[in-house]
């Protein structure tokens, strides 16, 4: 039941020993009280918004670093609504990103810097553009499903390139420029032609605003996925993952509540899309690639499918790989090496240089692997193992053996 | 009592180059316990399928409660009334007994989609307390937490009952409720069924133990190579020559 380190099993008023039967598949709070949810987004809020202290020490405690760990943890989020919840696979899911990216500069150049704007026309475009997909998409299942969504999101990319180039700007990208109308902003005066950043009524989101600006949404957007996963919606997305040949004889019409899920995680893609425009206003084809789709699928498993955490965390830990793994160079790993004798130093350059800079891919695929071998559910399985592990350690001290049997 | 809830006309279906059903007619009486028995293979399931919308037959009508069936899809067939328990259980596995039993009756409660997305099901009072009566009635409320797939067989089928009686269905249509169950467990069953039958559900049920046949059912019917051979009750389908050699050859009765 718990998600382990936040939800406690107290504030849901069970023994240990219950929450240990074999209701803790630690996917679902369905059945948890509003106390233990408030208290885990108080805890989870608290941790966002003290990143740049606690990721300090391991490098990544700058705004560029960490308002990426917000935004794709706001992409996976999203995507887990429809594939940790619903068991749908979406291979396309970055064209709902790089449309949110294409809407929020829009919105830059015709009407406004305020984010607020951009981003909330970002979700309402990803959106209707989802309706559009899911609508098709959702017409078969499985590998189906996942192919459909793929072509689909294949076929964005492409016109974005071409026959869109009068709204994408094709190669070069949408880019805001000094002679963008930006009705709104010229109405109340403001300096008509100099280019500005984007804006939160005049705070302007460069550095550390702009991560606190992504921070807040991604604990609002947390927020959301949890009252969606307890709420009834969520029961039924949570069922027909299970069984969905049982919920069509049970009297449900699967459709409508997988294309609402399909939607609302277009959405949550759509907001992670804007958001990349608001820190960068710059929109290309390129957010809407496959390998783009392929990235939140991976964040997702990587952290643990179904979880509520897990596609934060996974996303937050790609993020900070690639970070680290591209920027080493031969030059770093000759001196991470210096210890070693000038011979051996040139064999670990050699063996280890095709996993970093331009190949960490490679790394970033070795580590996949490892995770689906040893933990198939995830970084948040590693963390429930141990976490019951402790658990159970001190209940062997507490208590006599009488409570081993559970 | 005597008006037909469910007739069933010339219907035909095949598969490849077999006839798994052959010009089958039906007739179940509003109120009834109609048994269908047979062989395996005979079509019997293949019949239900035809009634939930699994497979559409090839040939013939269903009529139900004054409609058609044919043509609707299995949740609008559900929405209509009619409630099925499998052959081989389909439960939510992954979801608690509670939530198992609160899924159908949110579907007769909220028709076939509504998004009422706010609200946690645990605060619809009425719906968990509709469920937890019917776990009570069944002997599953101890159970109620757990996880579905951990539990045995015989109480996954109780469970997969429970699913269906929640709706309050017009039909109920049983496949094989007792197969692979202990003699105390099929007595179990048929007890629950005949306590079940005093709400007037209407039922249709496949089974190979002619003791619960017998002790249950009203009116039987007799299927073999995908035809209804004979129908009766229950001691004329004891007596009959044809189903003597047809099926019940080596039966124990
Ligand atoms: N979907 C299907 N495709 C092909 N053959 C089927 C299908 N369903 C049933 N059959 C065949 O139809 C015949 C009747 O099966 P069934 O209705 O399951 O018999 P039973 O009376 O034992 O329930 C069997 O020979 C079975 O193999
Ligand atoms: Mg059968």
């Amino acid at each position: 039941m718990s998600e382990s380190v936040l939800n406690s099993d107290k504030a849901m008023g069970r023994s240990p020993a219950e929450s240990h039967s074999p209701k803790g598949d630690g996917m679902r709070g369905f059945m948890s009280s509003s106390r233990s949810d408030y208290l885990l987004v108080a805890v989870f809020a608290a941790a966002i918004l003290t990143m740049p202290i606690w990721l300090a020490p391991i490098g990544a405690g700058y705004p560029d670093i960490l308002q990426k760990f917000a935004i794709f943890g706001i992409f996976a989020l999203g995507f887990n609504i429809l594939f940790g919840f619903s068991g749908y696979l979406s291979f396309g899911h970055a064209a709902f990103l790089g449309t949110g990216s294409y809407a929020a500069v829009w919105m830059f150049k015709l009407l406004s810097m305020n984010a607020l704007i951009a981003v909330g026309f970002a979700i309402i475009v990803a959106g209707v553009f989802a309706l559009l997909i899911g609508y098709v998409s959702l017409r078969r299942s499985g590998i189906y499903f996942s192919i459909l969504t793929l072509a689909f999101a294949q076929m964005s990319y492409n016109l974005a390139y071409s026959v869109l180039t009068p709204i994408t700007n094709g190669e070069t990208g949408l880019q805001i420029s000094r002679s963008d109308p930006r009705i709104i902003d010229n109405f109340f005066g403001a300096d008509a032609h100099r280019l500005r950043v984007p804006d939160f009524f005049g705070i302007e989101l460069q550095g550390w605003p702009g991560f606190y600006f992504c921070a807040v949404l991604l604990i609002l957007a947390f927020f959301l996925t949890l009252r969606i996963r307890n709420s009834t919606f969520g029961l039924m997305l949570f069922a027909i993952k299970s069984n969905q040949n049982r919920m069509n004889y049970t009297g449900f019409s699967t459709r409508p509540y997988l294309l609402a899920a399909f939607v609302i995680s277009g959405m949550y893609a759509g907001l992670a899309g804007g958001l990349l425009a608001v820190t960068d206003p710059l929109a290309g084809a390129d957010r809407m690639q496959w390998t783009a789709s392929g990235e939140v699928v991976l964040m997702t498993i990587l952290g643990g499918v179904g979880t509520l955490l897990g596609p934060v965390i996974g996303a937050a830990v790609m993020k900070y790989l690639e970070q680290i793994f591209s920027s080493f160079n031969e030059g770093v790993l000759h001196r991470t090496f210096d210890f070693l004798t000038p011979e051996l130093q040139d064999i670990m350059v050699t063996i280890t240089s095709p996993f970093v800079g331009e190949g960490w891919q490679l790394t970033l695929g070795l580590m996949f692997m490892l995770v689906v071998i040893f933990l198939p559910g995830g970084i948040m399985e590693g963390i429930r193992r141990i976490s019951r592990g402790l658990r159970r350690d001190r209940r062997d001290d507490a208590a006599p053996p009488a409570h081993a049997g559970h | 009592m005597t008006s037909e809830i469910l007739t069933i006309k010339g219907v035909s279906k095949r598969f490849g180059g077999l006839r798994a059903l052959d010009d089958v007619n039906l007739n179940v009486r509003q109120g009834s316990v109609h048994a269908i028995i047979g062989p395996n293979g005979a079509g019997k399931s293949t019949l239900l399928n035809c009634l939930v919308g699994r497979i559409i037959p090839d040939e013939g009508s269903v009529t139900f409660d004054g409609g058609s069936l044919l043509g609707h899809k299995p949740h609008q067939i559900n929405q209509a009334g009619i409630a099925r328990v499998f052959q081989t259980p389909e439960i939510f596995g992954e979801l608690s007994v509670l939530e198992n039993v609160m899924i159908p009756a949110f579907a007769k409660r909220d028709g076939a989609f509504r998004i009422n997305a706010w609200r946690r099901a645990r605060e619809r009072g009425a719906v968990r307390e509709e469920a937890e009566h019917i776990l009570e009635d069944l002997n599953l409320s101890d159970q109620r937490d757990q996880i579905v797939n951990s539990m045995s067989r015989g109480d996954k089928r109780r469970l997969e009952l429970a699913m269906c009686l929640v709706q309050h269905p017009k039909l109920l249509l049983l496949d094989e409720p007792t197969a692979g169950m202990s003699r105390a467990d099929t007595n179990n069953t048929v007890d629950l069924l005949k306590k079940i039958a005093e709400r007037g559900i209407t039922k249709v049920i496949i089974e190979h133990d002619m003791h619960v046949v017998f002790s249950l059912a009203e009116t039987v019917s007799v299927m073999a190579q995908g035809t209804v051979i004979a129908e009766g009750s229950p001691e004329e389908i004891k007596a009959s020559a044809k189903v003597q050699e047809a099926y019940l050859g080596g039966a124990h009765l």
